[in-house]
């Protein structure tokens, strides 16, 4: 076994997660109660609750979709029971997460309410449960794993030390044929030009800079000043961050020094460009972010933090670390790798780096992060504008 | 040698504070990661973990520099040593 091999779940298309969850899923807000109680009456299903899905429309509606289908398609998912308030956009669900040849059935309240369609859906899940407890982990390389990074209550020690890390770790397994993600758009501003010259081609970097842009723009609509203490955030700022520039530069150090970006992903679109590492427009927002890049199939998640964002999600592990030796001693439940040992030149950033891949690799192999043991699923849709 | 301070770039005009307790008047030690070297500098004010101190005179207007890179302005003089933040220095973005 080589350093970089991992056991995973193999799937019928072929592609390899780390987890074998059989998720419930609900369509709307209308059909989380459903949803919840399938999961309670089936030991080990995963109900996702989320507050959207009704009178959506155009591009935002579209998103709405992918997000759920790529959810249910993701690699770390076993098996997936849908279910909505009708049959219509519950099918077209069901359909989209049945492309990868994995078991899924989906099921309609209208017409029958929630006690049958809860005993309809529990007897599914129930078949579903008991066939991906018999899944076997397989030997897997890194060519099959898909790792997504993104960072969350950074302070300046993020950019000194933790995104560097990561950095490091994506200039190490870029050459194995690992298949990358970051994202994060508006929290480029500042650096969006040194983020440009880091794509492969002119047409990938000029693509990234109409997502920029796009996104300059909704924020210009909207601004107020500061950003209502938002970009950066109350906690950037106590971190000692103090200006949106300052925090991008921190944050692109995620993307190494060498690795170029091959493609722009809209939000939750699935990478098609083989292995490489991809730009995602996103929300900065943690769960958001994090929610789009597991539904375009990101199967591991690595997160430094500053100051102690605890997020995690539903279906994708999310690794964090910090260089703040404050964070790591007052929040050290929430943290699976302290690399302050950089600030103090105990450590250096390749031997950082290191570390950060036996953390991943141990985490794809079946170890349990902190935000797993400790229950946070933070699984939150992007919308895009009202609905009708 | 403790590094109290790490400055990013050559280029810089601040460094950020690494340890828990600066106070006005310490002697501090920095590493300045491009070029490894290490230079000193007098803190003028206290300045928290992960905060920004001056390496130098920073004119009000001028540019502050960080990764090698503009990352704001200053919006008053700030003297060499002090506390560099929210109270001297804005975004020229939003």
């Amino acid at each position: 076994m080589a350093r970089y091999d991992f056991y995973g779940y193999r799937r019928e298309n072929g592609r390899v997660g780390i987890r074998n969850h059989v998720v419930i899923l609900p369509l709307d807000d209308l059909s989380n109660a459903a949803c919840e109680a399938v999961a309670n009456n089936i030991k080990g299903t995963m109900a996702l609750p989320h507050p959207y899905g009704r009178l959506q429309f155009g591009e935002d509606l579209e998103l709405h979709f992918r997000t759920l289908i790529g959810t249910g398609a993701n690699p770390n998912v076993a098996a997936c029971v849908v279910i909505g308030i009708e049959p219509g956009w519950t099918n077209r669900i069901v359909e989209g997460i049945a492309k990868t040849g994995k078991p899924v059935a989906g099921f309609a309240i209208e017409e029958n309410g929630d006690i049958s369609t809860i005993a309809a859906a529990s007897r599914k899940a129930r078949e579903f449960m008991q066939q991906a407890s018999e899944k076997q982990r397989e030997l897997c390389t890194m060519k099959e794993l898909f790792v997504s990074t993104k960072c969350g209550e950074s302070d300046t020690t993020s950019g000194l030390a933790s995104c560097p890390t990561v950095g490091n770790l994506i200039d190490k397994l870029d050459p194995l044929g690992a298949t990358t993600c970051f994202g994060e758009t508006s929290e480029l501003t500042g650096a969006e030009m040194v983020c440009a010259s880091r794509a492969a081609t002119k047409e990938v970097a000029d693509e990234f800079m109409r997502a920029f842009n796009a996104y300059q723009e909704v924020i210009e609509r909207h601004k107020t000043s500061d950003l209502s203490e938002s970009q950066p955030t109350k906690g950037n700022i106590a971190g000692g961050l103090t200006t949106i520039e300052e925090k991008a530069f921190g944050n692109l150090q995620k993307i190494g020094r060498k690795t170029k970006f091959i493609d722009v992903l809209k939000p939750a679109e699935a990478p098609a460009k083989g292995a490489g590492l991809y730009f995602m427009d996103t929300s900065s927002a943690a769960a958001e972010c994090v929610t789009l890049q597991a539904a375009a199939g990101f199967v591991v998640h690595l997160f430094p933090t500053g100051q102690g964002n605890v997020i995690g999600n539903p279906i994708e592990p999310v690794i964090k670390l910090t260089a703040n030796p404050k964070t790591a001693r007052t929040m050290a439940e929430h943290i699976d790798l302290d690399v302050s040992g950089i600030l103090r030149r105990e450590m250096t950033l390749d031997q950082a780096g290191d570390r950060l891949i036996d953390i991943m690799i141990r985490t794809c192999n079946g170890r349990l992060t902190c935000a797993e043991v400790l229950g946070h699923r933070e699984f939150v849709l992007t919308k895009l504008y009202q609905s009708a | 040698m403790a590094t109290q301070f790490i400055v990013h770039d050559k280029a810089d005009n601040v460094g950020v504070v690494v340890v828990e307790d600066v106070k006005a008047g310490q002697d501090l030690t920095g590493w300045v990661m491009e070029t490894d070297e290490t230079i000193s500098l007098k803190a003028l004010d206290p300045v928290p973990l992960g905060h920004k101190i001056a390496l130098k005179e920073i004119k009000n207007g001028e540019t502050i520099l960080k990764y090698g890179h503009d990352v704001g302005r200053a919006v008053t003089d700030i003297g060499k040593g002090r506390h560099v933040h929210v109270v001297n220095m804005k975004t020229k973005r939003w």
